[in-house]
């Protein structure tokens, strides 16, 4: 199992906050990830569509690229630019 | 030291604390970040500032271990305010310290900058207008790039 968590604007178009996902074969990298939220369809394609690159990510609480894989037990996080300071 | 809170800091007192921490310091800089009275022409009401709990304040130990490495920094506070905040409420300070005070500024906007664009917080202002998410400026990714060795 993944724990997946949204953060800001992207919490609040999807309406979740987190949710736990069982790693499959075809779930074995961000891209692969992000892909089979994709489709869910509606606002989850609208989010994490490949055409769609304001979206930011991280595995176990450091920012990661799409290629990177992930692994049972993983903490990934998708939110958008940062706004802090 | 770095510290994500609710509560308020007391300026004063942190600095007061840096200048104790070592017999070396010669500068002090100091930045202060405020929540705006107006933004985009709307009175903002109010602010909520979200974070990554975890993933936020490792990011902000690694922008101060990088500073204090850099600019032989002799001590540093990093102190970010997270929940609801009023228009005129302190946001953030960073505060460094340093033998001479060309380290001392340039490690302070060096925080600051990389903080920006790189510390998982984001704000969400409520006006009478309605709350929005506030956007990233290409300025603040721009300015980063200054920093780069």
């Amino acid at each position: 199992m993944i724990q997946i968590f949204y953060f800001a604007s992207i919490r609040e178009q999807l309406d979740c906050s987190t949710e736990e996902i069982s790693l499959t074969d075809n779930i074995r990298t961000i891209s692969e990830l992000k892909h089979f939220l994709s489709a869910r369809g509606d606002r989850w394609h609208d989010i994490f569509d490949a055409s769609n690159q304001g979206v930011l990510f991280s595995i176990n609480q450091e920012i990661a690229r799409s290629h990177q894989a992930i692994s049972d037990g993983d903490e990934i996080a998708f939110f958008p630019q940062v706004t802090g300071g | 030291m770095v510290q994500v809170q609710t509560d308020d800091f007391d300026a004063g007192a942190i600095i007061h604390e840096l200048k104790k921490s070592t017999n070396s310091i010669g500068a002090i800089v100091s930045f202060i970040g405020l929540v705006r009275e107006f933004s985009h022409q709307d009175n903002i009401d109010s602010m909520t500032l979200e974070h990554y709990p975890g993933m936020t304040e490792s990011v902000l130990h690694k922008i101060e271990a990088d500073a204090i490495q850099r600019w032989d920094l002799l001590a540093t506070s990093i102190i970010h305010r997270v929940g609801n905040l009023k228009a005129g409420d302190n946001i953030v300070l960073v505060a460094t310290a340093a033998a001479h005070r060309k380290q001392a500024f340039e490690a302070a906007q060096y925080i600051m900058d990389i903080l920006k664009t790189e510390a998982p917080f984001w704000k969400k202002e409520h006006t009478a207008n309605g709350d929005h998410w506030v956007e990233s400026k290409d300025s603040d990714l721009a300015e980063k790039d200054r920093w780069k060795s």
